[in-house]
This record gives C-alpha cells, structure tokens and sequence, in this order.
C-alpha cells in the first residue's frame, strides 16, 4: 500500500488516485518537505546552535565566569530596567487604542490604525536618530535641557525612549482584531445591569482579553530586550552605564573576545527561546482568544 | 429636508460604551508625543538644511552606493524568502512529518531573536573558517564580508513575514476548488500554478512588501556580517550611524529623510494591495 495510514506525509486518502488528484506524488512531497527543512535548518537553526556552541567553547568554566563580570551584569540589569519601564507604558497605551479604535465607530480610524503601524515601517536607526534630533546638543531643546542638568541622551531616559518608539505598536496591534471581534455585546450587557465604565472593563473585558494582552506583551518585551539599533544610536555605549545586553554583545565581540559576546548572546537566545515556546503554548492553549493565532 | 432627517456628519456614531474620551486622548497623547512628534522633527531639520544642500547630500555617491545596496540586498532577500516562504508554508500546512510543530514555531524565531546576536551567529557560520564558511571557501564562494553576507542576514531576517502572511491563506483554501479542477482534467501542477497559486498573490505580495521594508531598515543582524565597506557592502542604517559619529547631523538626517520617504511609500502600496485583495478576493489581514 502506497498511501496507508502510516504513511507520515501523506495526509488525507487511502487510494493512490484520490492522492494524485488533490495531492502532490510522494516524490514531490519528500522533496518540499527537504526543501524546507533545509531553509530552516540553514537559516533558523545552525545560526542558534552556533550561538551555544560557541559560547561553550572553552569549556562551561569560562562561560560562566564571562556571566559573573560586572559588566555584563550591569547590561543585564540596565535590559531589564529598560524592560520594566517600556513594557506597561505601551500596554496601557495598547489597551487605550484598543479600546478606543475596537469598541467605537469614528471618522479616521484606519488612519489612526496606520500611524500607530508606524514605527513598524521605521529603520531602528532612524528611530534613534529621531531623538538625537529631538534632544541633541544641536536641537532646539538640547540647550534648555543641559542647562536645567537633563540628561536624556546617552543615559536610561533615550534609551527607554527609543525602546518605547520601536515596541509601540504591539500590544495594540494584537488587542485591536481581537476586541474587535469579541464585539460590544459583552460590555453593553454588563452595563445594562448597572456595572459602572471601570467595573465593566475590569470585570468584563479584561477577563476576556488577556490571553490576547499576555501574547501582546510577550511579543513586546522580547524586542524591547533585544532592540539593537534604535538604542545603539543613542545609548553612547558607556560601558557598565548605558550598554544594554544587545551592545555589551556587539563590543564584545568587537574586541574579538568571542566567547564572552556569545556567552551574553546565549542568555538573549534563551530569552528568545522562552518567548517562543510561551508564544507556542498560547496558541495552543487559547487559540480563540488570541487575534494572532487567527491571522497567522 | 429637515435638520433631522438630513444625515450629519458625525465624528463618531453613538454608543454605550463609555471611556471613548480618555482612550483616544492616551491614544493620540501618546502616539504624538513618542511617534510623531519625533519624525516630524526629522522631517522639519531635513526640510531646514534647504533644497539645494539636501539634494547634494542625499545624491552624494558614497548615499547613493549605500542606498542601492540597502535597497538591492533587501529585495534579493526577499525574493529568496518569496520562494522558500512559499515552500515552507506549503509543507506547514499541508503535509504531516516528524518536528512540524517545533519547525512551525521556530519560523518565529527571527522576530524573538535580538539582531545583534542573529548577526554575530551568522558572521560566524559564513567567516572562511566558519561551519557553512569553510565548506565555501574551495569552492572559491565568500559570503561573510561580502553584499551576499548581507542578503543571507536578510534573509533570516524577513523569513516569517512571507510564511505567516501566506500560512493562514493556504489554511482556508477550500478543497473543493482543487477537486473540481482535478475533474475537470488538470493534472496537480495545472491546479497548483494556475488555480491555487493566483489566489495566494496578493498574500505572497504582502509579504514580500514587508520582507522587503524590514530588510531594508535592517541593522543589527547586518553591521556584523557586512564587512562594511564603503561603496561596496555598506548599508544605508549603518552610513546614518557613520554620519552621526562624524557630528555630520545635515548628512544623517538627509539620508534617513530619503530612506523615511521611501519606507512611507511601501506602507501605503501595502495598504493598496490588502485592500485590492480584500476587493478582489475577500480577504486581507
């Protein structure tokens, strides 16, 4: 039998001409499936097996000892902190622009929906070059802010905001299909019986949402972690004060010490790992709840 | 006609709901302080430095090179991922094989993974001494350090904007459509190419559009592998950065104006090809 049930790739039908007919031949499926597992393999998962192994390359003594080093240890903690601030900041304005463009009919609303897309379609460069602009020496506000002793640029505010620029729009764009789908019935019930506008959010929405805010905030917090440019341009890279573990990665491996750039990039691959394998059980778990699921 | 019966304009159409006021004041507060008000800034100083000096600066050849390259590479890696996208999408959803699953979640890996580290990895596979590298080199192929280098950063890069736009298309195709070309005689390449593939198009499009913008403002997973030579393997991102550590502000500002201009025009031909394919066939993200 050609096509029995324990055949793993062939997915539907037990007769050779029901599988030729709205199938593709054993032969062509071995080969797409070769086909694609080669891309994955060579693009996806020699590129993270080489982050592990290099990074052990020396031996596990040395690998840990790279993770002891102040420095690093400063980078991780300045990632975090950066993390902790830009992270609620646009899950709150997520929820706001979820509420705002789901719930209600106005004029411009897939003009607003596009603007919010933006920063999407912006170079992390650009991004940080923005605020250079904005706060630089240069700009119009730079010499009032060095005169009152703000320090914005090449300190933890322009890197919270180029952190907060480049995640902007994910929270947001994973609550908006979803709310929108979930309708107005919900709310409108609660409020009929009396609920007040903050009960029935939190009582009511929220309870219904936040699988989909979960995914959204994961999704946020793993680039707002491992942004590079945006934050590469205007951290200034003082070591053990303005490197994050992105840049503490880059100079690392600028001064050729390889083991200890991918001794830091294991723990953001980690960080990449867990994203993904939490993503995945999302998915799983509450596929209705989540737009992205949907879409995807 | 009465004022009553004649339909006003509205801002916005009556409802129950309360809280519209305070969730588009944050929306539009915060999207105009954090996203807007900086890139007009960018816009404004570009338009200050006045025709003429932009002009020179935006066509100066060392930006001219960086640009082509920028866009260049971009579109190869896009292209790459058109095909392989394509393929792999296909495999995800049509057959079953041992590791689907893990492969099907690994597609997103380029998203969750910081550039910085998907470049110095890359760099370190396609370096002469390199796993993929050395295997290269007799061959007489160098790809770290070369505009190829860069295109295989691109490559990873934009590798799930194709698979997840065209992914959930392929999942709604209606068996029925293939059956029936099937009775009607076409073996499975004809109904393959010229009944399944022309309803994938404008998926398959919009995911090369966002390939390509992604690839084009890339950075991080680039600088490493690049090599960075000017006129030869130097990207746009990376020549703003250069511009920038020169104190040259004109020169950065001008050339990320031309790159923001450009990236605007493909959001909008975006835009243009989910609606066209909502018109045309129903659907669109």
């Amino acid at each position: 039998m050609a096509h029995d049930s324990s055949d793993p790739i062939g997915h539907h039908g037990n007769s050779e001409m029901v599988a030729s007919a709205t199938s593709e031949s054993r032969m062509a499926r071995y080969v797409l499936i070769g086909l694609a597992l080669c891309f994955v393999g060579l693009f996806v998962l020699m590129p993270l097996a080489a982050v592990f192994t290099e990074a052990m390359r020396n031996g596990a003594g040395e690998f840990l000892t790279v993770l002891g080093d102040p420095e690093t240890f400063a980078a991780i903690r300045l990632t975090l902190l950066v993390a902790v601030i830009a992270v609620p900041l646009n899950l709150v304005f997520g929820v706001a622009a979820a509420w705002a463009i789901a719930k209600f009919e106005f004029k411009g609303k897939a003009f607003l929906t596009t603007l919010i897309d933006l920063p999407f379609s912006v170079s992390p460069v650009i991004s940080g070059l923005v605020f250079i602009l904005l706060f630089g020496s240069h700009s119009l506000l730079g010499p009032w802010l060095q005169s009152h002793g703000i320090q914005i640029l090449f300190a933890v505010p322009g890197i919270v905001l180029a952190t907060v620029f480049v995640t902007f729009p994910f929270v947001a764009r994973e609550l908006i299909p979803l709310m929108q789908e979930q309708g107005t019935s919900d709310e409108e019930a609660a409020l009929s019986l009396g609920a007040s506008g903050w009960q029935t959010f939190w009582y009511v929405t929220l309870p219904n949402i936040k699988w989909g805010l979960l995914y959204g905030v994961l999704l946020c917090n793993a680039r707002a972690m491992g942004e590079f440019g945006a934050v590469s341009v205007v951290s200034g890279h003082i070591r053990g004060l303005t490197n994050t573990m992105p840049l503490q990665v880059e100079i690392l491996y600028n001064e050729y010490n390889f083991v200890a750039a991918f001794a830091v990039a294991t723990l953001l691959a980690l960080l990449a790992l867990v994203t993904l394998v939490l993503k995945s059980l999302l998915e799983m778990k509450f596929s209705e709840q989540i737009a992205a699921s949907r879409r995807h | 006609m009465t004022a009553s019966t004649r339909k006003r304009w509205q801002f916005r159409q009556p409802s129950v709901i309360p809280g519209f006021g305070l969730a588009l004041g944050v929306t539009l507060s915060w999207l105009i302080l954090i996203i807007l008000i900086p890139l007009s800034g960018l816009l404004w100083r570009s338009s200050a430095l006045g025709w003429e000096t932009f002009w020179a600066m935006a066509t100066d050849q060392r930006t001219l090179n960086a640009l082509r390259i920028s866009f260049g590479t971009a579109f190869a890696a896009a292209l790459v991922n058109v095909v392989f996208g394509v393929i792999l999408a296909w495999v995800l959803v049509r057959y079953r094989f041992p590791g689907k699953r893990i492969i099907d979640a690994m597609v997103d890996l380029p998203f969750a993974l910081p550039t910085a580290v998907a470049g110095i990895a890359l760099t370190t596979l396609y370096a002469p001494n390199g796993w993929i590298g050395s295997l290269l080199t007799p061959l007489g192929i160098k790809i770290a350090f070369t505009p190829i280098g860069i295109v295989i950063a691109l490559v990873f890069v934009g590798l799930p904007f194709v698979v997840r736009t065209v992914q959930p298309i392929m999942e709604e195709i209606d068996k029925e459509v293939e059956e029936a070309a099937a009775t009607l005689g076409a073996n499975r390449f004809q109904t393959i190419s010229r009944v399944l593939l022309p309803g994938l198009t404008p998926a398959v499009l919009t995911g090369f559009a966002l390939a390509f913008a992604r690839g084009v403002g890339e950075y991080g997973s680039v600088i490493f592998i690049a090599g960075n030579l000017p006129y030869v393997s130097e990207i746009a991102p990376l020549l703003i950065v250069i511009r920038l550590e020169e104190f040259n502000y004109p020169a950065a500002t001008a050339i990320a104006a031309v790159m923001l201009v450009i990236s605007f025009a493909m959001l909008l031909v975006i835009n243009m090809i989910q609606a066209w394919s909502r018109r045309r066939y129903g659907y669109g993200t």
